[in-house]
């Protein structure tokens, strides 16, 4: 019998592939990558682009990822895909946008947190709720 | 005593009322299904990285990455709170708020401050109104929220860790146990505990390619986004299922409300009648 590698594609959000495979051809970040049976364990980043996975039988399953990280143990290949596309400055400028929400939310904040505040209006919201749950039951 | 007429309008009203509430419970019913998909597919992701993770704990006994290290001395901590955008669930907010408080009044007694990113506009409402420190935001993920939209927030706490403004990070949501039940939670993300990467007895390493640590800085940042995901994941899970039993409360009450409101009809109906006859029968018995 010929050697196998049992190959998995997982992003964050959902299991893209899992199966046996012949071999893997994949774009590494330093250049397009052929991953067979037995290979010396690697963990590298990927960049996007399609990942070709030669099947036992024949036949090729493509799956495009848009980048992510590539982990190899001789018997098994893990992609672990991004589901977003990745860049430092894209990154960064995601945090800003996330950060500059906060600040405008926050123009008008009084001064500290204002903790007898918070629990007196969660004291309400639970008294509520207390109350909705005896009117269900005397019923 | 109420009119006939009056107290059909308010029977009519309670029934559009028991419509949309028995609509909604519907609705939340089959996104849960969904959410509860989408929680468990987004599991494999987190399990092949933990155990990547693990691996590396152990592999590389030299690198040690700031993730994994424990301070010593923590003067500020960073909590990311997971909340629903919409209402009408039951106590689901409410119970998550009040696990935060309290984790915030811990803190404040050791003279740890706090730095908040809010997931989900009912925690930003919460928070903006009393005065917490935001330090970043994102709202209206939908029912289908994409890691996208949570990288920035995300990476605004991570950059604070890594530049050692805080020491630690926390999430708070609500985890999905089953549809009765939700439990809200805090929990610790950084530094990344021992159980949460644990470690394998191996003697081998990886090739990294280009270096070892900018391939483990990205995986850890992944790990973590996972991690968040996973949260916000199970508290849309959460929020329908508590919006679910809340709304089919509500219906139930919607019932209850106008059988007795038609008890009541009927009485004042009959009443009505009884007194027509009586007058016909003595305005007879006078000619």
């Amino acid at each position: 019998m010929a050697l196998r590698i049992h190959v998995d594609v997982v992003s964050a959000e959902e299991k893209i592939f899992s199966g046996e495979a012949d071999h893997v051809v994949l774009p590494g970040e330093s250049g397009e990558l052929g991953i067979w049976p037995r290979h010396t364990p690697l963990l590298t980043r990927i960049r996007p682009g399609a990942v070709r996975i030669k099947l036992p039988e024949g036949g090729e399953e493509f799956v495009y990822v848009s980048g992510g990280m590539l982990e190899v143990q001789p018997t098994m290949v893990t992609v672990l895909a991004d589901t977003a596309i990745r860049a430092h400055d894209l990154d960064e400028a995601r945090a800003v946008q996330a950060k500059k929400a906060a600040e405008e939310t926050l123009q008008n904040r009084s001064a500290d947190m204002d903790y007898a505040k918070a629990e007196a209006e969660l004291a309400d919201a639970v008294g509520q709720l207390a109350a909705i749950k005896k009117l269900r039951i005397r019923q | 005593m109420p009119s006939g007429k009056e107290i059909r309008t308010k029977i009519k009203s309670v029934e559009n009322t028991r419509k949309i509430t028995k609509a909604m419970e519907m609705v939340a019913a089959s996104k849960m299904r969904k959410a509860q998909d989408r929680m468990l597919k987004a599991r494999p992701y987190g399990e092949k990285i933990r155990r990547v993770a693990a691996h590396l704990s152990h592999a590389l006994s030299e690198y040690r990455h700031p993730f994994l290290e424990k301070r010593d001395q923590i003067k500020k901590v960073g909590i990311i709170l997971v909340t629903s955008d919409k209402g009408l669930c039951g106590g689901l907010n409410t119970n998550v708020l009040r696990q935060l408080v309290n984790k915030m009044r811990e803190l404040e007694g050791r003279n740890v401050k706090v730095q908040l990113t809010a997931i989900g506009s009912k925690g930003l409402a919460f928070l903006q109104r009393n005065g917490a420190d935001l330090v970043s935001e994102v709202t209206g993920l939908g029912d289908n929220p994409h890691i996208d939209s949570l990288i920035g927030p995300i990476k605004v706490q991570i950059d604070a860790f890594n530049a050692g403004e805080i020491d630690e990070l926390h999430v708070a949501y609500t985890r999905f146990v089953n549809t009765m039940r939700q439990e809200p939670v805090v929990e610790q993300l950084l530094p990344l505990s021992g159980d949460a990467v644990g470690s394998a007895k191996t003697s081998w390493d990886y090739v990294y390619e280009p270096d070892a640590k900018s391939v483990i800085d990205d995986l850890l940042v992944r790990y973590l986004e996972a991690l968040v995901y996973q949260s916000v994941a199970e508290n849309i899970a959460s929020e329908q299922s508590a919006r679910m039993v809340a709304m089919k409360a509500a219906s139930d009450n919607a019932k209850n409300v106008i059988e007795e409101l038609k008890l009541v009809y009927n009485k004042t109906r009959q009443a009505a009648i009884t007194k027509e006859l009586s007058e016909i029968v003595s305005g007879a018995a006078a000619v």
